[in-house]
């Protein structure tokens, strides 16, 4: 009994404890679970687990805890689901590196196959939002117009108009929605990253999570048509006005200029 | 030709056949008088300087808006009622708009030449009252404000604050998403008024905000009552620039009492009409090649949607940061709330902006000078005046930073609250600091003007002398240019008089009148300005030990 308790406090025993429970809880599902094709489909899931949890904790462990409980550098991700790690890593926010108002994006570190083990490992620390499929995801067909309305309802606030970004308080910010994929754009949405609240299938169905891409992809995306000329980055009056006044008052005070440098001189005439 | 032979003055014009446009000249002089007219104006003479143009600048924008204007009012629908929109734009397809707001998508994607017209109308409009501002401050800075032209410097300011809102509410016309936002910004100004606030937006709104009438109302005074009462002082404006005539910079030739220049007619009239059709080429071009407001990425406005990055055009933004940097502070008083944070800067705003409109007054009855002044100022010769306009464009342009703090916030990776407290502190200190600052390099320039007239231009040669001294040459100015950098007068400071009258009885000076002298010696005053040289200082340097 005392040697239990002194090793109780070794620094893997959590390892330890949770290897343990990861067998057992393995093992049951293995004896309880359907034989047959679904049998394939779980293995491969847990090999996915297993690869998962290793990149986990070579990448994620030092702020996330070991079981995924949480630190004081990073939050806990029992619950967050697979659709929250395929959104952080796929967009290149996580791993995390220096602290500051808000998690940047980068470049992505982790192949795609990487990033599912990655999510099946989180996923199987509690159930959350689940990655959605290509098809769940994909705009052909939504209502680019309804889009348009749900965007201005719910996102336009902190994303402005086209999803152009925005500031929020403290260096914060909404990012420009430009080049993100249907894919991220939907676990944006599942999962609410950061200071962006989440919009579950409860309040936001699919049907309308997708009118909502369809819209982005249609106003702000690098082939969106701008019919009146330059956009100057779709910012508003702010650009316009600094437009008007270099371009426009410059260029008409360089005409002045000309203009009166050519001159019939009194003197002359 | 008449065959009556009882009027015979006109059977000798029929036999005379006088060319025909003299003909129509004879005629319209007989009723119009023109040939009295033409003879008084057409040989009026106007000087030459690049900066006398940006008022041609914005009148001539003027013209274009109030042509484009006049275009869109065939198609645009000033009504609120509710539609379904089903026309080409395919993000709109199915949405619920107000009439106005459809009409302008009609304007953008079927009306032929209908956004290329909105764009110029709207390009136009930022460029106006741009180059309003810039020409506001092209008077301002060569003091061409003073006596007698005050009440035309008034008429140029109304037409700067006529120009904010007829643009603002042109801007609302389209009822989008983003105007209808600065509409309620507007209606939650108008409110944070005391007593007044409530009764003044049910009375403009027709109710309840948005209500049904706001379009219709703002179509009226943006059509019709503002550009009309601009145009009346346009027109006033411009017969008191012939009446008072054209300043002019200081030169040979030129006095107080005469202006040096080209005729109006033919050179100026040639040249102004040449330089109208270049404006109208510049703001067509920059209208042809970017977007302004595309109402169709905002959406019709609603009043539970919002967007960020909502920022009125560049002449309200003013306005705009003096609210956002505001703390949001608030008395509450037996039920009712005084909502300072948003009536703090309305006041702001009125107090700031009129300030260029009492400035001429002030001078006058500070520096006590109430001559007639047809000789220009340079800016440098008249230090605290630049440098009181420096602090007012500074405090101004901080005013627009505030306004634009979300995007300074996302573009240059800034923290918004960083940039309220910049604005917040900046919109006192800048302006002492600017003050300071313009001060400083005027009298630098002043003292250079000096050296310049007193040794002459430095030329950069450098000339080894037989005992092996190094100096180098400079070359004495022209007299022309001797003349120019010595023309302006320089004032003394108001004198308060003797303590004491001649009875030894201590006068009574009030206390304005001390303000006076004070604020006077801040123009005029030992430090203020710096002493041009005088003939005798000149002809000592120059015969005495010759120039080094
Ligand atoms: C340097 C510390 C750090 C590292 C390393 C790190 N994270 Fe994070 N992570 C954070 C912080 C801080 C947050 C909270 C801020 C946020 O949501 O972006 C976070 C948030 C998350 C979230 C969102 C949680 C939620 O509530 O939606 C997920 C998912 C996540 N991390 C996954 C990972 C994965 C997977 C890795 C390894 C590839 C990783 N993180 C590596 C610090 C880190
Ligand atoms: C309260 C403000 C807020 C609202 C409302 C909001 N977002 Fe966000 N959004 C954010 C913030 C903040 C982030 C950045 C999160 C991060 O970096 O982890 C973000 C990130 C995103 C991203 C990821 C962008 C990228 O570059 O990877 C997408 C996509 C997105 N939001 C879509 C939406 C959609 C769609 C809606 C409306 C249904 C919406 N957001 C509503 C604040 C908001
Ligand atoms: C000082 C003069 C004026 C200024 C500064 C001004 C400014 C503006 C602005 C900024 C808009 C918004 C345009 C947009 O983006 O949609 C607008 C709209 C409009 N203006 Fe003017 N305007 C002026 C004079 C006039 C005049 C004289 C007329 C008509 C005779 C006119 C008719 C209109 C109409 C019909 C619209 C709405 C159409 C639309 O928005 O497309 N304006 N104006």
């Amino acid at each position: 009994m005392k040697k239990l308790s002194a090793r109780r406090r070794h620094p893997l025993a959590a390892v330890v404890v949770l290897l343990l429970a990861l067998a057992a809880t393995g093992g049951l599902y293995a004896a309880f679970a359907p034989a047959g094709k679904a049998q394939a489909d779980e293995t491969a899931q847990s090999l996915a687990i297993d690869e998962g949890k290793k990149l986990y904790t070579v990448g994620c462990a030092s702020c996330h805890g070991t079981g995924g409980q949480g630190t004081t550098d990073g939050p806990s991700l029992v619950g967050v689901g697979s659709a929250a790690v395929d959104f952080q890593v796929g967009t290149g926010r996580m791993p995390a590196q220096q602290p500051g108002a808000q998690v940047p994006k980068k470049p992505v570190i982790y192949t795609q196959a990487e990033i599912d083990q990655l999510a099946a490992y989180v996923a199987s620390l509690g159930a959350g939002p689940i990655t959605p499929t290509d098809k769940q995801v994909d705009p052909a067909g939504a209502d680019v117009a309804k889009g348009g309305e749900l965007f201005r309802n719910n996102c336009a606030q902190c994303h402005n108009f086209t999803g152009k970004g925005g500031a929020l308080t403290k260096g914060k910010y909404a990012p420009d929605l430009e080049g993100v994929s249907p894919k991220h754009i939907y676990e944006a949405m599942q999962t609410g990253p950061q200071s962006m609240p989440s919009f579950p299938d409860t309040t936001m169905p699919e049907q309308e999570k997708k009118d909502i891409i369809a819209y982005i992809q249609t106003v702000n995306g690098s082939e969106s048509a701008s019919p009146g000329g330059l956009a100057l980055g779709g910012l508003g009056p702010v650009s316009e006005g600094l437009f008007a006044w270099i371009f426009g008052l410059g260029a008409l005070v360089a005409v002045a200029i000309w203009v009166a440098a050519h001159t019939a001189k009194a003197k002359k005439s | 030709m008449s065959t009556a032979t009882t009027n015979p003055p006109a059977d000798q014009a029929g036999q005379r056949k006088a060319p025909a446009g003299e003909r129509v000249a004879d005629w319209a002089d007989g009723r119009l008088g023109i040939y009295g007219l033409a003879k008084a104006n057409m040989r009026k003479i106007f000087p030459d300087h690049w900066s006398f143009m940006l008022g041609e600048v914005a009148l001539y924008s003027f013209i274009i808006i109030i042509l484009t204007g006049v275009y869109l009012t065939l198609f645009f629908q000033p009504s609120m009622t509710e539609v379904v929109y089903h026309g080409p734009y395919e993000p709109m397809q199915g949405i619920r708009m107000s009439e106005a707001y459809a009409s302008t998508l009609k304007i953008s994607f079927e009306v032929r030449g209908g956004l290329l017209v909105r764009q110029i109308h709207h390009w136009g409009a930022l460029i106006f009252l741009a180059a309003m501002f810039v020409h506001m401050c092209r008077v301002f800075f060569t003091g061409a404000f003073r006596k007698p032209r005050e009440v035309n410097w008034v008429f140029g300011f109304l037409l700067f604050v006529l120009g904010m809102f007829t643009g603002f509410t042109g801007y609302s016309l389209p009822d989008d998403l983003l105007s209808g936002t600065g509409v309620r910004f507007t209606q939650g100004a108008i409110l944070s008024v005391p007593i007044v606030g409530t009764y003044i937006s049910m009375f403009l709104f027709g109710g309840e905000f948005p209500g049904h009438d706001f379009v219709a109302r703002f179509y009226s005074i943006h059509i019709l009552l503002l550009p009309g009462i601009m145009l009346g002082l346009l027109v006033a404006h411009l017969i008191l620039v012939f009446y008072h005539k054209h300043t002019q910079f200081a030169g040979p030739g030129r006095t107080n009492k005469n202006v040096v220049g080209m005729p109006l007619l033919p050179v100026y009239m040639a040249k102004a009409g040449g330089f109208f059709f270049l404006v109208f080429g510049i703001i067509a071009i920059i209208s042809a090649i970017a977007t302004i407001n595309p109402i169709w990425a905002l959406g019709p406005y609603r009043p539970d949607q919002v967007s960020t990055g909502a920022q009125p055009d560049w002449y309200m933004g003013f306005a705009e940061g003096l609210v956002r940097v505001m703390p949001g502070w608030e008395i509450n008083f037996w039920g009712h709330t005084l909502n300072l944070g948003v009536f703090i800067p309305l006041v702001l705003f009125g107090l700031v902006l009129s300030l260029p409109a009492v400035y001429p007054f002030v001078e006058s009855w500070i520096t006590g000078d109430k001559r007639e002044h047809h000789i220009l100022d340079r800016p440098r010769n008249a230090p605290t005046r630049t440098a009181l306009g420096v602090a007012w464009i500074t405090a101004y342009f901080i005013g627009l930073v505030g306004g634009g703090n979300d995007l300074w916030a996302t573009h240059f990776h800034l923290s918004l609250n960083a940039i309220s407290w910049f604005v917040r502190i900046f919109f006192f200190a800048g302006p002492v600091i600017a003050f300071i600052v313009t001060k400083r390099i005027c009298l630098g320039l002043q003292r250079r003007d000096r050296d310049k007239v007193l040794h002459g231009r430095e030329t950069g040669i450098i000339k080894r002398l037989p005992h092996g001294e190094f100096v180098e040459i400079h070359e004495p100015l022209s007299p022309g240019q001797l003349h120019t950098l010595t023309a302006h007068e320089q004032y003394k400071p108001v004198e308060l008089g003797p303590e004491v009258d001649e009875n030894g009885v201590k006068r009574k000076i009030s206390p304005v009148q001390k303000l006076r002298a004070k604020l006077s010696k801040g123009y005029y005053g030992e430090n203020n300005q710096i002493a041009k040289p005088t003939a005798e200082e000149y002809k000592e340097i120059s015969e005495g030990h010759g120039h080094h």
